[in-house]
């Protein structure tokens, strides 16, 4: 087991090297980070544009750039932003730890979400609850993330008009310079995180309900299910025990590869509810061409990508027993 | 605790339950099962009566679609939701068909238990052999874990799996076929049934292992003096196994009787057709007689004899009325066949012609080599 | 279990109805009375049956006519201004009208367009490109396999809406360069897709005995594997084109996508979320829309899906 993790990880660094050098090509490419600069009227001094030109590595050619950008990580240097005043090493951090949270908690939503509602829409095929859920789970996976979370938010601006008090908070990760205990303030991220996590989790959780309905049906229909029911077992540990215990194993991998669309989906997220995390960091860094921004974003969402298929396979191993990594 | 006394627990050790071999164990009357489908109605069981006495083992014989597996499920209970089943079915005097589940789950593996046809699949392929197997006693008695792993090392040497002390950590997918079929057996007999049903036992191994599965059968049954259902479509498994055979076709008994009733004196053309396309090694070389034509289909099924399409006696009563089962030598000796009193005496090479189904096609190579020529 | 399996009267698809030769003595209606229905006619009648699948086919029509018939017989057309500003929906303005006066109806209506065209050609685009590739790697196998599949899997680590939002700022705007750049990134998914059905029906027996037979290459992927790999790469065509109206939709939502002077539903969903509180019907009508298309697509994939492959959802109930 760990010779293949050693393994898999060897693998990962020449997927990394050369994706980060087709993004670092396409967002070099993209647009002119010193279009602002020359736009202002009056025009800024000669010497102030060369000085950015200098400072952002534009002078040098593609291949040097890239090298200096791949060497200064080693030294904890992401590169200059087109912001000077800002260093973007220190800011992915925090908003690397803002968007953490919110993935991680609407996927353990959705993961629950979805294995509940998969089984039982599996065990009562073709009941009342099964078409519902079914209907419901079409519906999410037909629903745009951005609409279904612009409308939870207006669903929470309602409710707190209607009490008259700001209850449920539709607008940041957090309150600004709050100032509380650690308990008050845990309580007070708490609150921003369910508008989001609800939206997230819902766009996330309708696509592997129907995994795990299906996989939860191709597994009850086995002969070894057959076999625990004609021993006498209980329905119920019959359907949690051989039933879910082996419908689990395929949806492993399913999340695993999934993970890179709920990064998707938690940008979208992120917009609506104007979350400081990694989302809005990306979408500032196209938008203003700063390319090095842009290249930390992708390093970090890539190497998070990257270890999670590595925990989903090694989960898968232990999952089934079947599966030796040598 | 220890392995005596789980077994213990469950039946005076050694000695069966006193069961008088005149007791029926298990009687099923006018079982029906039907399956809605596209096409209508599929008729898989149109009325099987049968009783087993303890310690008895009945064979059922049949092609694949006679219904005969499905009889089988029928009676533990285990048919898919959408099927219709009608009929009694009777252990030790209590009705199975209309029990609940919860009432069910005491009588499937404790009384009666079931060995199925693929082993390959059969197991759960993420528990070791010994969870499963000490899955099944506790199913059925409040013993410990480690007791139920006890006497599942126990029930592995019974069913002559070597060293089934380090076995018991195998996984599904580290034995062999035969093996895995062996630990099927053992969870079969964990709670000494009074009835086990074997579907099929030995059709998806090896040849050179179905004597062993067989064997390991006989240990079995030897061992917990159960009643046995032993259903195949290859009438060498049961023949020197099986006290009384049933042979079905398109859903329904056309002959039952004893062993040496249904071998020797057969009264129905069916079985003919089945014990003369059974290689015998007894026998000075016989040419094969083989059944023309394929089984019915059982949706929308037209009156008469199902049989009449492939059978070389038919006349027009056959076409119009389905024949009943009715007494022949004895009373224990049925047969459903409109002229089952005029094959006293007859062998299989007396109903069927040898090669019948072959010689059409011998006449269009002759033709098409001499066109060639 | 085996017994119902073999009695089930519709023959697998591939496989000769079983049964079909006249028994000897003639009577062969007796031996199998289910008339023999060609592969084809099964899936059409198996998706005819598909009641969700075809009411979701008859709503896709009429979305697709109310937005190109509808759209130019309107009387309002797209970018128009009228007098009436912020008017909730009426007679007039079935979908009420946005503060500049443009009614919404006919906006929605060209988004719709947009977001089909855009979602139609990812998915035409994608598929081609993505089918071949797939097929490809998967019938050679090897290096060319190895190699070939590498790129696919370099697309797909890279989180697609960063990579799409990117290419979107630098190329974006218009309708056919979105969609270029959807399917550059979605091909990737469909080459994994057609590999996985081309390399197990390699091995499958019947494309085994076609080249005992003495079949050529070209043959055996024109008569045995086309055929048979066409119907999951139909189904995932289809439901391609739902989730590229998802993706076009949020990347115009983002900024990236479509924008002024054109429109998609993202777009408008986009210029309405401020506007939520005082004029909603410029929020509620683009975003229906996006979902009955989806949800009309998805349908339709799924009832594809299921007469295509009744292996796959036959149940033991």
């Amino acid at each position: 087991m760990l010779a293949f993790t050693l393994r898999r990880i060897a693998i990962s660094i020449p997927v990394l090297l050369i994706s980060s050098f087709v993004v670092f090509v396409l967002a070099s490419a993209a647009g002119d980070p010193l279009d602002p600069l020359l736009a202002r009227n009056p025009p800024p001094p000669p010497q102030t544009i060369a000085n950015e030109t200098e400072r952002l590595r534009l002078d040098d050619p593609l291949l040097s750039r890239y090298w200096q950008w791949l060497t200064g990580i080693f030294q904890g240097d992401f590169g200059p932003s087109v912001n000077p005043a800002r260093v973007i090493g220190d800011e992915i951090g925090d908003r690397f730890l803002v968007t953490l949270r919110l993935i991680a908690l609407a996927m353990i939503v959705a993961l629950v979400l979805a294995v509940v509602v998969g089984v039982v829409s599996a065990v009562k095929q073709y009941s009342l609850v099964d078409y519902g859920a079914t209907f419901f789970g079409f519906l999410f996976l037909s629903m745009p993330a951005f609409w279904l979370a612009i409308l939870l938010k207006q669903a929470g601006i309602e409710f707190n008009l209607a009490v008259g008090d700001s209850v449920i908070y539709t607008i940041g990760e957090a309150t600004p310079n709050f100032q509380g205990s650690f308990g008050e303030r845990l309580a007070d991220i708490a609150g921003h995180m369910v508008l989001p996590t609800i939206s997230l989790a819902l766009i996330s959780y309708a696509a592997w309900s129907r995994y795990q309905r299906a996989s939860m049906l191709e597994v009850m229909n086995s002969d070894y299910i057959r076999l625990a029911r004609a021993k006498g077992l209980p329905q119920r540990t019959v359907t949690v025990r051989h039933g879910l215990r082996n419908a689990l194993i395929p949806l492993t991998t399913v999340t695993a590869l999934d993970l890179a669309s709920i990064i998707s989906g938690a940008v979208v997220t992120e917009r609506v509810f104007q979350w400081r995390g990694m989302g809005d960091f990306l979408l500032n860094a196209i938008a203003t061409d700063d390319v090095y921004a842009t290249m930390a974003w992708l390093l970090v969402t890539a190497t998070v990508v990257i270890l999670f298929n590595l925990i989903a396979d090694l989960l898968y191993a232990v999952l089934d027993p079947r599966i030796r990594y040598a | 605790m220890t392995a005596e006394d789980v077994l213990a627990g469950g039946r005076p050790e050694g000695a069966a339950e006193p069961v008088r071999p005149s007791d029926p164990v298990l009687e099923v009357s006018g079982l029906t099962v039907g399956f809605p489908s596209e096409d209508g109605m599929v008729q898989a069981v149109r009325g099987v009566d049968y009783s087993l006495r303890g310690g008895e083992v009945l064979g059922i014989v049949g092609e694949s679609g006679s219904g005969k597996s499905v009889t089988s499920l029928a009676v533990m209970g285990l048919l898919p939701r959408t099927a219709k089943v009608s009929g009694s079915v009777r252990f030790r005097g209590r009705e199975l068909i209309g029990m609940s589940e919860a009432e069910l789950n005491k009588v499937r593996g404790r009384d009666i238990s079931m060995i199925f046809q693929d082993p390959m699949t059969s197991l759960n392929p993420v528990y070791s052999v010994g969870y499963q197997i000490a899955e099944a006693v506790r199913a059925h008695h409040g013993v410990s874990k480690a007791a139920a792993l006890d006497r599942a090392a126990d029930l592995l040497e019974l069913v002559r799996i070597p060293n089934p002390g380090q076995r018991l950590s195998a996984y599904p997918h580290e034995l062999s076929g035969g093996m895995r079929q062996r630990v099927v057996i053992a969870i079969a007999m964990a709670n000494d049934p009074d009835v086990i049903i074997a579907d099929e036992p030995t059709t998806a191994l090896d040849v050179t292992v179905q004597a062993q599965i067989m064997q390991s059968l006989q240990a079995a049954q030897a061992e917990t003096g159960a009643a046995m259902v032993l259903i195949t479509h290859d009438l060498g498994v049961i023949a020197g196994q099986a006290d009384r055979v049933l042979v079905m076709y398109a859903g329904k008994p056309v002959e039952i009787g004893t062993a040496e009733d249904v071998f020797y004196t057969a009264r129905m053309p069916y079985t003919f057709g089945l014990l003369g396309s059974l290689p015998r090694l007894d026998r000075p070389s016989e040419r094969l007689t083989p059944i023309p034509g394929s089984p019915p289909s059982v949706v929308n099924m037209p009156p008469g004899c199902p049989f009449t399409p492939r059978c070389p006696l038919a006349i027009p009563l056959c076409d119009e009325r389905e024949p009943e089962l009715e007494p022949t030598t004895d009373a224990g000796h049925l047969a459903a066949c409109h002229r089952s009193d005029e094959l006293v005496g007859k062998s299989p090479g007396d109903v069927f012609t040898t090669g019948v189904a072959d010689t059409e096609a011998l006449a269009h190579f002759v033709e098409e080599s001499e066109e060639l020529a | 279990m085996p017994e119902p399996t073999t009695t089930t009267t519709t023959p697998a698809p591939g496989a000769p109805a079983g049964g079909a030769q006249p028994g000897p003595s003639g009577r062969a209606e007796r031996e199998f009375t289910v008339a023999e229905r060609s592969q084809f006619q099964l899936v059409l009648r198996r998706f005819l049956q598909h009641r969700l699948a075809m009411v979701s086919l008859v709503v896709l029509v009429l979305l697709v006519l109310l937005a190109y018939v509808g759209g130019a017989l309107w009387k309002y057309k797209f970018g128009e201004y009228t007098p009436d500003e912020s008017e909730p929906p009426s007679w007039e303005h079935p979908f009420g009208t946005d503060s500049a006066g443009r009614d919404q109806f006919a906006q929605v209506l060209r988004g719709t367009q947009i977001s089909l065209q855009i979602a139609v050609l990812v998915a035409l685009f994608a598929t081609v490109v993505g089918t071949i590739w797939g097929a490809v790697a998967g019938y050679f196998g090897g290096l060319v396999d190895t190699l070939m599949m590498r790129v696919s899997d370099l697309i797909l680590t890279l989180p697609l809406i960063a990579v799409a939002a990117m290419l979107g700022h630098n190329f974006g705007g218009t309708w056919w360069l979105i969609a270029l750049v959807i399917a550059g990134l979605y091909w990737a998914y469909v080459s994994r897709v057609a590999r996985g059905v081309v390399l197990s029906l390699r091995e499958k027996e019947f494309i085994e005995a076609a080249r005992a037979l003495g079949s050529s290459d070209v043959r055996i992927i024109l008569r045995h594997l086309v055929p048979n790999a066409l119907g999951a790469i139909i189904v995932n065509a289809t439901i391609l084109i739902a989730v590229a109206i998802l993706l076009e939709t949020a990347l115009s939502y983002l900024g990236f996508g479509v924008t002024a002077p054109d429109t998609s539903l993202g777009l408008l969903v986009s210029e309405a979320q401020t506007a939520l509180s005082t004029r909603p019907w410029l929020f509620y009508f683009p975003g229906l829309f996006i979902i009955l298309i989806a949800l009309c697509i998805n349908f339709i994939g799924d009832g594809l899906r299921d007469a295509l492959d009744p292996q796959q959802t036959k149940v033991r109930r």
